[in-house]
């Protein structure tokens, strides 16, 4: 039978994060159909067709799947899981959300944070911050599965996937949306930049991420931040990469002024190419890092700046 | 229930809401997990062991409405071996009122430990449960969700700030892209992330009067819980390791050796 992958969107863009779950849930074998929850996200639901690797796409397009509230959300896959073998989302705040309610209600243990699938119900997954990988094997009955997205990468290529409309059921009515204060930023967005460069403790302020900002314009990168420098008051949370804020993989993590708390290394380790600045040749990011400067990044970064202009970027 | 705590409500009585704070025993968050080399698992003989986190805050915030009236009791549940009942201490020396200990070995999966609350949740009608959001030892994220979907109560998960209203909680969310303002109504489910408070460290007047506080005693089987793990452990290893690379001497060099791999 097939697997029920739930989309991330914005109500007018498809995530990447969407993909990267797709590819997990093709490896489960068997047809991937994929489900756009939201309000007026018509053009989500074109886009969500167009991905290779979907047979079939849902959508349920009402006001209560706007923000993809818990309550609903989960109200609404549950009326799907009777025709899925396999539901997985990816693990982003939303899918961290909703999902673990289907897991409960459907009376089955939720697989969290996939980083692969060993067999269609054996899988991996960090515990313990990312020290020690565990492998499981899922029982049998629907298997419910958060995806780390870094760890997948979206297939290539177009597809031509149906769209069927979907019916809400009830709203639970329980829960209502606010309002919400979103980072605005021209930026990519940390989960999905190729390239990430981060400021730690060391930048001393927040007016100082202002130079990591030039060299990330030039690279189009993505700013991040260490728990330190958000603790700090440096940088909002949504900055944070480790642990217990975003987990990233881009091609290139620069980090600058970040010691290498094994907190921080456990969101960024698996980086293509890691490059650190740190005055504290003693730092524990060296360990990790491929290239790395011991220098003082007031003076570094602005000269890492002079020499991408000398290159043309 | 919107019924019931419309009428309760309606009659004035608002600070009678009891406030129920799972709490689990973990690895010290200082502690760094060592894989046991017949990859069973972590090795966690010899190792500190304290309060998760994330569950500390979740006490702090409990005990933060109780001083500012919003809440009449607070009851801290762990679900762990007897060692758990520390925990369940240090909770009551901070600041919560009442125990109770739900005596398992081994490991108990989120599904297990949301059922149990669900039952304590029953036979307590707590106003509120918080929560941490996930567990540093497991990582999973999954039980504050879970309970919400057992007991059929909104959930507000990764709290940064909450606020109690008239038969309502506001709470702030810690989502991907900044912060999500929710209104949920009571009786809710609240998970905590790290911003939502710095919890107190507790007093040793307070930690003399916790020996004093009761602590109930069960078993999953008092609440009809079947604590088998139903997820199958085949293997635990270490991560792959990275190592250092070269160290450079410029910044100029740095970019360099960058444009020269193809990294940007």
């Amino acid at each position: 039978m097939a697997s029920l992958v739930i989309a991330e969107h914005d109500n007018k863009v498809l995530k990447d994060a969407t993909g990267k779950t797709i590819a997990a849930a093709a490896q489960l074998g068997g047809p991937v159909h994929l489900l756009v929850a939201g309000s007026d996200c018509g053009a989500v639901a074109d886009a969500a067709s167009k991905l290779p690797g979907v047979e079939k796409v849902l959508v349920a397009d009402a006001t209560e799947y706007a923000r993809m509230l818990a309550e609903p959300m989960a109200a609404l896959i549950l009326s799907l899981a009777p025709n899925y073998t396999a539901i997985l989302a990816p693990a982003t705040t939303n899918g961290k959300n909703y999902l673990p309610r289907v897991a409960a209600k459907l009376d089955v243990p939720q697989v969290s944070e996939i980083l692969s699938v060993e067999s269609p119900d054996t899988f991996t997954r960090p515990i313990y911050a990312g020290n020690a990988i565990q492998t499981v094997q899922a029982p049998a009955g629907t298997k419910v599965i958060t995806v780390r997205t870094t760890a997948f990468k979206a297939a290539e290529g177009a597809g031509s996937a149906a769209i069927e409309k979907v019916s809400a059921p009830a709203d639970p009515g329980i829960s209502k949306f606010v309002g919400e204060e979103l980072s605005k930023s021209e930026r990519p967005e940390l989960t999905s930049a190729k390239i990430i460069i981060s400021g730690g403790r060391g930048m001393q302020s927040g007016d100082n991420f202002h130079l990591l900002d030039k060299i990330a314009d030039k690279l189009h990168a993505a700013v991040g931040a260490s728990r330190a420098a958000v603790d700090a008051g440096f940088v909002p949370n949504d900055y944070q990469v480790g642990q217990t804020g975003k987990v990233v993989a881009p091609e290139l993590y620069i980090a600058v002024g970040i010691s290498g708390a094994i907190q921080h290394l456990a969101g960024m380790k698996d980086s293509k190419v890691i490059a650190a600045i740190n005055k504290d040749e003693e730092a524990p990011i060296f360990q990790i890092a491929d290239y790395g400067l011991v220098a003082d990044l007031f003076k570094a970064i602005p000269e890492m700046e002079q020499e991408l202009t000398r290159l043309g970027y | 229930m919107g019924n019931l705590w419309g009428r309760v409500f309606g009659e004035g009585i608002r600070t009678i809401m009891k406030v129920l704070v799972p709490v689990k025993r973990v690895i010290d968050y200082n502690v760094k997990a060592r894989v046991k080399a017949d990859q069973t698992g972590v090795d966690l003989a010899n190792v500190k062991m304290s309060m998760n986190p994330f569950d500390e805050i979740g006490v702090e915030e409990a005990i933060r409405l109780k001083e500012k009236g919003k809440a009449s009791e607070i009851i801290a549940v762990s679900i762990g071996p007897q060692q758990a009942s520390e925990t369940i201490r240090t909770s009551l020396a901070m600041g919560a009122d009442r125990g109770i200990l739900v005596k398992a070995d081994g490991d108990v999966e989120p599904l297990a430990v949301a059922k149990i609350l669900k039952a304590i949740c029953d036979e307590e009608q707590p106003g509120l449960v918080i929560l941490g959001k996930q567990a540093i030892d497991d990582d999973s994220n999954q039980t504050g969700q879970m309970l919400a979907a057992l007991l059929g109560w909104p959930q507000a998960t990764f709290a940064h700030t909450l606020a109690i209203g008239e038969g309502t909680a506001t709470v702030e969310r810690e989502v991907d892209g900044g912060l999500q303002t929710v209104e949920i109504k009571l009786p809710a489910i609240v998970t905590t992330d790290l911003r939502l408070n710095e919890p107190r460290y507790a007093s040793l007047p307070n930690i003399m009067k916790a020996k004093k506080k009761p602590v109930a005693e069960k078993t999953p089987a008092d609440y009809g819980v079947d604590t088998v793990p139903r997820l199958k452990v085949l293997k635990v290893t270490e991560p792959p390791k990275r190592v250092a690379g070269v160290k450079v001497k410029t910044a100029a060099e740095l970019v360099d050796k960058l444009k020269e791999v193809g990294a940007i």
